[in-house]
């Protein structure tokens, strides 16, 4: 068995964070934390945890590291929050870079784990009250604290400047008219259907996203706008660092820049942590019991769409795809058989992973793991060879996966274990092989 | 187009635009916009592959932009929009370039008469603000949340003064952002500073501002509270000017501080949208006084009607009347003014207006596609497909309806009482 101990990692931002630290300031934000933040779940969680390990088999670090118990969730648990509770916070600065590294870096917050706990601890949510004491303290990894400060200086991820992302949309607007003569990405349409929201990585590298979804919605005679102001980002890595207050501003900014343009619903492009942020963390913080506007994540709108004959498929998708099942759109909020019936929608043959929808297993970026950066790039890698596994025994070619976190993850798990498939979004093949009726 | 007093208001119904159909040859046409006066309707028009221009009425401007957006009325009712061209941005007004071009341009706002109109720019990477054409003398490696003065005087923004690496954790919290007004940066860096807002003499202004990864708190003139809080959200001078308040989140729970003080002790879940009267005897704002349940306070006494999201507080012109938009999550909407809901529930609905004199408010509603205008509560006028907002006389005793029927363009003037 291994210990955390044997395998810190250094980052700039963890080592800065805790050079920072006494250990009466530890003592002091800990028991801040645990008593102003926290109540009866958390303690629930602690006392009512026999230590049976069942929940184990859960974790894809557990299972990629051939059992070793040190990654198993009661472990993770354990060794971090448990400890900081059964302690009073009195722990060493170096202890708390542990304990960070463990719960930003180890557990992907997916909640695979509660679905085998026989009393049904939910260690997601208290490896993220870990999470929001290490943000309290300032020992927050360096780039998804970066990802942060982007959050906070300009509404989304990526630092993508005001001008940035109008321009990219009117960019891809131009590129899309060489194959659709009229189309448009109306920008800040008043009164407009839908409200199609993307995360930052969209307008930053994956612009192509943004252009099939206008030649989607194109075809379909969608009624749709995007904002020119910020808000346009639905992400939110502030919620995964446990900059609580951030994810706050962030989420107030999204609501509000479509309850502004008068839309009837926001549609958000195929991310997973998003979703979790809209209708779970952000909305709660804000004050909301639900949702201030209905938020559909793409796999529904694209059901819709499907299911309406708004858009046609005249010949599905031909290469085997397998479909992998975003934790915060599928445990989170039950897509799972509106995922299936999309991807039978249009791919002509569909095999399944096992295990798959609410046990599928995560892809090992998700949580802000890959957000992380660099740094811990071999430990989420490392960690998932049960999803290496999972794809390989599938024989397929291409991976459905309708999650960025997702994709990103995939794809370098698909690298590193060699696997040579492809992971793609919904997106990408409902633009590929659907009917184009005003195409040039 | 003169002041609103010059403005025709001879009570009666005239089409303005027969047919709002693309004109002959033109390929396509976007979103149409009114003036102020609602004598004119406009929209930007496409005449062939990278060839637009601006519809206003039945006619066309005579030039030619690759892209043209963003089309805004001014309130003195000049028809403005943002060119492209060979990858330049240029503001036009009435068909005319004003100023000159720039490497990108965006956001315009106006002053309250209209006479000034900025824009958001950038060249040569760097950002600022422009007015009526002119660029701030210092520009910056980005500026945001910019704000105009209601007399068009000045400007301010969020700048970045101190550059910043790849994930340079150190330098940004050590704070990268100043407050800049009219181009000149304060000297104070701040980790975050966001909604700058002047005050009723134009000679302060305040702003959110994050002092740190955990402390956030205003600051006025540069001049940060001493107090700071777990966030903060939008300051506003008092009219008189005794004092800045915001929201503040304290322990959890929303109240406001006014210089750094407890005006509003936390006890609320939530807390926007603070707004005084004119006088500065009533503070409004939108609350939350318990999880899930909105409504309106007017100093510091919330309402009794409570619903899941309200948005759009919006005060008579003496600040003693406030009118909301409530709704079940942006379903189910429903009109409230002064703590009554008007009867009936809508697909939507738009921010109330109060007549300048008087009691008369109204509003516009939409269900099944059909909008129509409520006065204080009652239906007022037929329904059609779109009805921009409604617009009194000086006198609040006539109403002026901007609407779109059966593809045409109209412009009625009603006596409120009719």
């Amino acid at each position: 068995m291994s210990h955390i101990s044997d395998r810190i990692i250094s980052d700039p931002g963890l080592e800065l964070g805790v050079a920072n630290l006494t250990t009466e300031r530890i003592e002091e934000v800990v028991n801040q934390a645990l008593k102003g933040e926290t109540g009866a779940k958390l303690k629930a969680y602690q006392e009512t945890c026999m230590r049976c390990g069942l929940c184990a088999q859960g974790c894809h670090f557990y299972v990629s590291h051939d059992g070793d118990p040190s990654y198993s969730p009661v472990s993770k648990a354990t060794e971090s929050i448990y400890e900081l509770m059964e302690k009073k916070g009195r722990v060493s600065p170096k202890r708390i870079y542990e304990m960070a590294q463990i719960a930003y870096t180890e557990c992907n917050l997916c909640k695979r784990c509660a679905h085998y706990c026989p009393v049904g601890i939910d260690t997601g949510y208290s490896m993220l009250v870990m999470r929001r004491i290490c943000h309290l303290l300032g020992v927050v990894p360096q780039y998804i604290l970066d990802t942060g400060n982007s959050h906070a200086t300009t509404m989304n991820q990526m630092w993508v400047k005001d001008d940035e992302w109008i321009d990219t949309l009117q960019w891809q607007e131009d590129e899309a008219r060489d194959e659709f003569s009229n189309i448009r990405i109306p920008l800040d349409k008043e009164g407009a259907d839908i409200y199609y929201s993307v995360i930052a990585p969209e307008p930053k590298f994956r612009t192509q996203l943004i252009y099939q979804a206008a030649a989607i919605f194109h075809e379909a005679g969608v009624d749709w706008t995007m904002p020119s102001t910020p808000g346009w980002d639905n992400s939110d890595m502030s919620m995964y660092i446990g900059d609580f207050e951030n994810m706050g501003r962030l989420k107030r900014s999204h609501y509000e820049s479509a309850q502004k343009l008068r839309v009837k619903r926001i549609v958000m492009g195929e991310c997973g942590h998003a979703y979790r942020s809209v209708y779970d963390m952000g909305n709660r913080w804000l004050g909301y019991r639900d949702m201030p506007i209905p938020v559909i994540h793409s796999v529904e709108y694209f059901w819709e769409l499907l299911t309406e004959g708004k858009i046609k498929i005249p010949k599905k998708f031909e290469h085997p795809v397998t479909i992998h099942d975003p934790c915060n759109i599928i445990r989170g909020m039950g897509l799972m058989d509106k995922l299936r019936d999309v991807t039978h929608m249009i791919c002509e043959n569909v095999v399944e992973m096992t295990p798959n929808r609410e046990h599928n297993y995560c892809c090992s970026a998700g949580g802000g793991v890959i957000n992380c950066g660099p740094p811990f790039r071999g430990t989420r890698v490392k960690g998932n060879k049960a999803k290496a596994d999972q794809l390989r025994n599938t024989g397929v070619s291409h991976v459905v996966c309708p999650c960025h976190n997702c994709h990103g993850g995939l794809e370098d798990i698909i690298d590193h274990y060699e696997l040579g498939m492809h992971p793609k979004f919904l997106g990408d093949i409902i633009y590929e092989i659907m009917e184009k009726t005003d195409a040039l | 187009m003169g002041r609103i007093s010059t403005w025709d208001w001879e009570i009666g119904e005239k089409i303005v635009v027969k047919s709002l159909s693309p004109l002959q040859d033109h390929g396509w046409q976007e979103e149409p916009h009114v003036s102020p006066d609602g004598e004119t309707l406009a929209a930007v028009v496409n005449l062939a592959a990278m060839e637009f221009s601006v519809r206003t009425n039945d006619s066309v401007w005579d030039v030619t932009y690759e892209r043209i957006w963003y089309p805004r009325f001014s309130p003195d009712g000049r028809m403005t929009a943002i060119g492209q061209q060979d990858g330049e941005s240029a503001l036009l007004v009435d068909a005319e370039q004003m100023g000159e071009t720039y490497e990108y341009a965006w956001e315009t706002k106006f002053s309250d008469d209209g006479s000034t109109i900025a824009i958001m720019m950038k060249n040569e990477g760097l950002y600022g603000v422009a007015l009526n054409g002119t660029p701030w003398e210092n520009l910056f490696e980005n500026a945001n949340n910019y704000v105009l003065s209601s007399d068009g005087k000045h400007s301010s923004a969020i700048v970045q003064t101190v550059s910043m690496g790849q994930a340079e954790i150190e330098v940004f919290a050590k704070g990268i952002h100043s407050l800049a007004v009219d181009g000149n940066a304060f000297p104070g860096k701040y980790l975050n500073l966001w909604t700058p807002v002047f005050d009723s003499e134009f000679k302060r202004v305040a702003a959110q501002a994050r002092v740190s990864m955990l402390d956030y708190t205003i600051t006025v003139d540069d001049k940060p509270w001493s107090t700071v809080y777990g966030q903060v959200w939008e300051p506003i001078f008092h009219p008189l000017g005794e004092y800045v308040a915001a929201p503040v989140r304290d322990k959890g729970k929303w109240g406001v501080a006014s210089d750094g003080a407890p005006l509003w002790e936390p006890r609320y879940a939530q807390c926007t949208q603070l707004q005084f009267s004119p006088k500065g005897d009533r503070l409004w704002a939108i609350v939350a006084p318990a999880y899930g349940k909105f409504t309106v306070a007017c100093n510091n006494i919330p309402w009794s009607t409570l619903s899941p999201a309200v948005t759009d507080i919006v005060l008579n012109p003496e600040g003693d009347r406030a009118g909301v938009i409530m709704s079940n999550n942006n379903r189910d909407f429903k009109i409230v003014v002064d703590d009554k809901a008007w009867e009936g529930t809508w697909d939507m609905v738009w921010p109330v207006a109060f007549a300048p004199k008087g009691l008369n408010v109204a509003a516009v509603v939409e269900k099944n596609g059909k909008q129509q205008v409520l006065m204080n509560g009652k239906p007022f006028g037929r329904e059609f497909d779109r009805i921009w907002e409604p617009v009194f006389n000086e006198d609040g005793t006539k109403v002026m309806i901007r609407a779109i029927e059966n593809n045409s363009y109209v412009r009625i003037v009603a006596n409120v009482t009719s």
